[in-house]
């Protein structure tokens, strides 16, 4: 049985990357990696919107889209703490892509399969979206990895920031569609792949997050919220 | 009363408000179109990327073109599955494409095929980014000609 609580987290992991990947516009640093960065932000605020829609169902408040994206307080998010975290540099936001884009896509393509037709027919679409994400990043980090000194430092140093988040991805869910630690092994198979081409070491941190999918969040996601959510809150019902 | 089959072709003959050369048949979204017992003309659309902001308004402008060509109630909706492809865009979309500065998408395969220019025709093109103007397109450059151009991805 797939449980709404499971599908809200889903929903909140591709609307809060979208929010953060919506930051980098007008600021990445060349116009065509603008336009990637806003287009894939755009994939996944079109795979929250029919998320968030579905949990709402799911869970018989009726609740639309948009009253969960706009009307929650952080507390009430379900999605990972690794899409929350700041952009930091552009490394940064490549290393995240990368292993969110290769999670996702090993979520989506086992979703594929699943007797939930909404999670279904989302999945047969997102997974080749995702795949076109999953691939920017994977070039990115070949790039930057397998580049300069000082960029080959400042990916290593972009992977070490993010990696104590990775766990939390897979972390055991009662109600999830998917067993996430079935997600595990291509997910590693990608990404050790990737690593090793763009001759990166794997961090091993002392530490790991835990709890997003909990409604425990870092400080960062209340100001996100504030900022995504200001203008609905401070017009209700507004309309163009 | 007009007929099935007649509102199915003013459905489908609706351009596409991103790729006005386009219509929606050309792009092969709409999916089905049925008259309920009640007289409600029901269609059925699929979108070509889950976020395509011009999902909407291509929902609001088939709703718009079934009221015209007579009936009263149009009630549209959004199906996902099965997924939409490349592959339904109809040749005639593929030569309005060409015709119109935009290389039609390549066949779905696992690699990244070269896009022919669609000024020149020279095979000798590179791809500058995955992303382009729109979700379906990504940004090209002719090495023969030394024009930029868009290119539908093959999706």
């Amino acid at each position: 049985m797939t449980g709404p609580a499971h599908v809200l987290g889903l929903a909140d992991d591709a609307l809060v990357l979208a929010q953060r990947l919506g930051e980098w516009a007008t600021r990445a640093p060349e116009l065509e990696e603008d336009i990637a960065l806003a287009n894939i932000a755009l994939d996944l605020l079109g795979q929250a919107r029919t998320l968030l829609a579905h949990a709402g169902e799911l869970d018989g408040t009726g609740r639309d889209a948009d009253a969960l994206a706009y009307l929650r307080d952080d507390r009430e998010f379900r999605n990972v703490q690794l899409v929350e975290i700041p952009n930091g540099d552009f490394a940064v936001t490549m290393a995240r892509l990368l292993v969110f884009s290769a999670y996702q896509h090993a979520l989506y393509s086992a979703l594929r399969h699943r007797p939930d037709s909404t999670l279904a027919g989302l999945a047969g679409k997102a997974v080749k979206e995702v795949a076109y994400h999953r691939d920017h990043a994977t070039q990115w980090v070949l790039r930057l990895g397998d580049g300069t000194a000082e960029s080959h430092e400042r990916m290593q140093a972009a992977l070490d920031r993010i990696w104590p988040y990775t766990d939390e991805l897979f972390d055991p869910a009662p109600d999830a569609p998917v067993d996430p630690a079935f997600l595990r092994p291509e997910w590693t198979s990608h990404v050790d792949g990737v690593l090793a081409a763009a001759t990166l070491r794997r961090p091993e941190p002392a530490w790991r997050s835990r709890g997003g999918r909990d409604g425990l969040h870092t400080e960062h996601l209340g100001h996100l919220l504030a900022e995504m959510q200001h203008l609905h809150r401070s017009h209700p019902g507004a309309r163009w | 009363m007009v007929s099935a089959a007649g509102l199915r072709a003013a459905a489908g003959a609706v351009p596409d408000p991103e790729l006005p050369v386009l219509t929606l048949d050309d792009l092969g979204i709409v999916r089905d179109l049925r008259i309920t017992g009640d007289g409600t003309v029901e269609v059925d659309l699929t979108p070509t990327y889950t976020g395509c902001p011009a999902t909407e308004v291509i929902a609001a402008d088939v709703a718009a073109a079934i009221r015209s060509a007579g009936a009263s109630r149009v009630s549209v909706r959004t199906v996902l599955a099965p997924a939409w492809t490349t592959e339904w865009i109809t040749a005639e979309g593929r030569r309005k494409l060409r015709e119109h500065g935009i290389a039609p998408p390549g066949p779905v395969v696992a690699l990244t095929l070269s896009a022919r220019c669609p000024r020149c025709g020279s095979a000798d093109t590179r791809e500058v980014s995955r992303f382009g103007s729109t979700p379906c397109k990504a940004l090209w450059t002719c090495r023969a000609c030394l024009e930029p151009f868009d290119a539908v991805k093959a999706l």
